[in-house]
């Protein structure tokens, strides 16, 4: 494994989710420390000094989001668990909803012991199946156990946790619609401000993080924000979960400490490349964020502060490789098909934006492409960036301009000879 | 749906009081999973039960993928096609469905077995190519995997 381990530290095991087998391995005394001999401010302290950065997509420093709610405020509190893992390439919050469930519902209860919250949601995507009964069983295993819906380890905290539900919907993973799906309406992303943090689930502060920054919360308070520390770099401190996909030869889901070689994780981690190919390109963290090549990946670390220079970043950890020989240009059909289904319809910019990027790609596709069409790809992008209320608009652009920038002459030999350079090849040459 | 109330009544108490509203969702999700879809009567009870408007429900109802409607085949088989399952050859394990099943995306056999839909990305490229039937997960598809499949479903 590339690098120290804090989330896959264990042997998975048939058995090895379930509460017994969490307790075996020291399972909830970190709660019952931290409920019994810290404030919920010491909580909040100490993940503000342990510099742990969001795993969602933002890298959004989480002592900075939870510092904003103030517990005692008398007014109710919420925390919601993003774990409507929906950005394609990525599926590492699957990991730990099926192998480490206890693991979130422990850190679920820390977190809301410091945030003065009484009624805790974990949001999971309707498609997962086997994920939704593991944390939903953990959860049933807890509320048996006393640790849920009564007073917990006999102090006077009270938490109960709902496992939501989606029905099918990428926008629900954006904080604000998933907060507008649990309200019981179709989900459309809000304005803000207010943040939500100061107005957001029934018109309450809410904290909204995702599973794996989540699920650090445990290990950090367990260990103490300065141990934290001393794994991963200063910049970006502890590990990510990369899941990575495409023509690999040994995909899946791997705990990689910050500070990384890139190129090493590639080669000798995940075993290279599918059937000896050599690497064209890579999506670092979900198909939202820009596509590095070979060359500008050589000497980069999997760190934000390495990363984010070379005008990307490591977002959801959704890593996708491409080999030599695939046509970029059915790629981004794929990738503008998905976003064109996924728009909620809105804003005008994305609407409309994300229908007219599919059927111009459609077009190229079909051979009936003409020049002016890059730019109108890169127009339309640039027209989307900054003008919806949530990402998917800024995103849709990014992955489109990232794409036509470096891999242009196939755009421009797709419309000029009427086919594809690479015989439209997405899959690897065996 | 009104057989299914005391379950509702059940889930209603870990939400927190006076915001029902939430429920429309696993309402319809629970009703759906009870009769195989959402029927006119489903959402006049709904309705009524969560003191919500029509529109909410018509609302919830349209908007997201999962919810249908109408009936599908007794095995509603869904196969991803985003990237990483295009990569991995999405394309022939759709087009080997067409063909092996007789129907196009969308369509059910006319014997009620199968329905056949193409999906977006489920969250699972690390072992794509990717087919759903009904809520369980077939990993690493491949042509003869398709067959065997099919043949024990029929």
């Amino acid at each position: 494994m590339p690098g120290r381990q804090l989330i896959m530290d264990f042997e998975v095991t048939p058995t090895s989710h379930t509460l017994e087998a969490y307790r075996a391995r020291g399972g909830y005394a970190t709660l019952e420390k931290a409920l019994k001999s810290m404030q919920p401010a010491d909580v909040t302290k100490e993940i503000t000094a342990s510099g742990l950065l969001g795993h969602g997509g933002a890298a959004f420093p989480v002592g900075r989001k939870w510092s904003v709610m103030k517990p005692g405020d008398g007014q109710p509190h919420y925390l919601c668990c993003n774990a409507d893992e929906g950005e394609p390439g990525t599926f590492k919050d699957r990991w730990i909803l099926e192998h480490a469930p206890h693991l979130l519902v422990e850190s679920m209860l820390i977190a809301s012991y410091a945030l003065g919250v009484r009624n805790a949601f974990v949001y999971i995507r309707g498609e997962f199946d086997l994920p939704w009964r593991r944390i939903q069983g953990a959860v049933d295993e807890a509320y048996a156990a006393g640790l849920l819906g009564a007073k917990t380890f006999g102090t006077d905290f009270v938490l109960d946790i709902v496992v939501y539900r989606g029905a099918g919907s990428y926008v629900c993973g954006e904080a604000s619609g998933l907060i507008t799906s649990i309200e019981g309406r179709k989900p459309y992303p809000r304005n803000r401000p207010p943040r939500l943090t100061v107005k957001g689930l029934y018109q309450r502060p809410t904290v909204i993080n995702n599973v794996e920054t989540l699920a650090n919360v445990t290990g950090i308070i367990r260990m103490g924000a300065e141990e934290f520390r001393k794994v991963g770099t200063a910049k970006s401190p502890g590990t990510q979960l990369v899941s990575i996909s495409g023509h690999i030869a040994k995909p899946g889901v791997y705990e990689v400490e910050y500070g990384y070689p890139w190129v090493k994780f590639l080669d000798e981690d995940c075993g290279g490349m599918l059937n000896g190919a050599t690497l064209k390109c890579v999506i670092p963290g979900g198909i939202s964020t820009k596509v590095l090549t070979r060359a500008e990946i050589e000497t980069l670390t999997l760190s934000h502060e390495s990363v984010n220079p070379a005008g990307s970043g490591l977002g959801s950890g959704g890593m996708i490789a491409i080999a030599e020989g695939t046509c970029m240009v059915r790629l981004l059909q794929v990738l503008l098909r998905f976003y064109h289904h996924e728009s909620c319809g809105q804003c005008t910019p994305c609407r409309e934006g994300m229908g007219w990027m599919h059927r111009i790609i459609d077009r190229i596709v079909d051979g009936k492409g003409v020049p002016e069409d890059i730019e109108r790809l890169y127009a339309i992008s640039h027209a989307n960036d900054g003008t919806t209320i949530c990402g998917m608009g800024d995103a849709a652009g990014y992955a489109t301009v990232g794409i036509l920038n470096k891999y242009r002459d196939e755009f421009e030999h797709f419309i000029t000879s009427k086919r594809s350079r690479f015989d439209g090849r997405l899959e690897c040459l065996a | 749906m009104k057989h299914l109330i005391p379950e509702f009544e059940k889930m209603k108490q870990r939400y927190p009081e006076g915001f029902e509203s939430s429920l429309v969702l696993p309402c319809l999700q629970r009703i759906q999973e009870d009769r195989g879809y959402v029927a006119e009567e489903d959402i006049v009870g709904v309705m009524e039960y969560l003191h919500v408007p029509r529109i909410q429900v018509e609302e919830v109802l349209s908007y997201y993928t999962m919810l249908r409607r109408k009936p599908v085949g007794r095995f509603h088989l869904q196969a991803c096609r985003n990237i990483a399952c295009s990569m991995r050859g999405s394309e022939g394990i759709l087009g080997h469905l067409v063909a092996k099943l007789g129907i196009q995306p969308g369509e059910t056999t006319p014997d009620g077995r199968f329905t056949l839909s193409v999906v977006e990305c489920l969250g699972s490229c690390g072992t794509a190519p990717v087919v759903m039937v009904n809520e369980a997960y077939h990993e690493n598809m491949d042509a003869q995997k398709l067959d065997k499949l099919i043949e024990e479903l029929r």
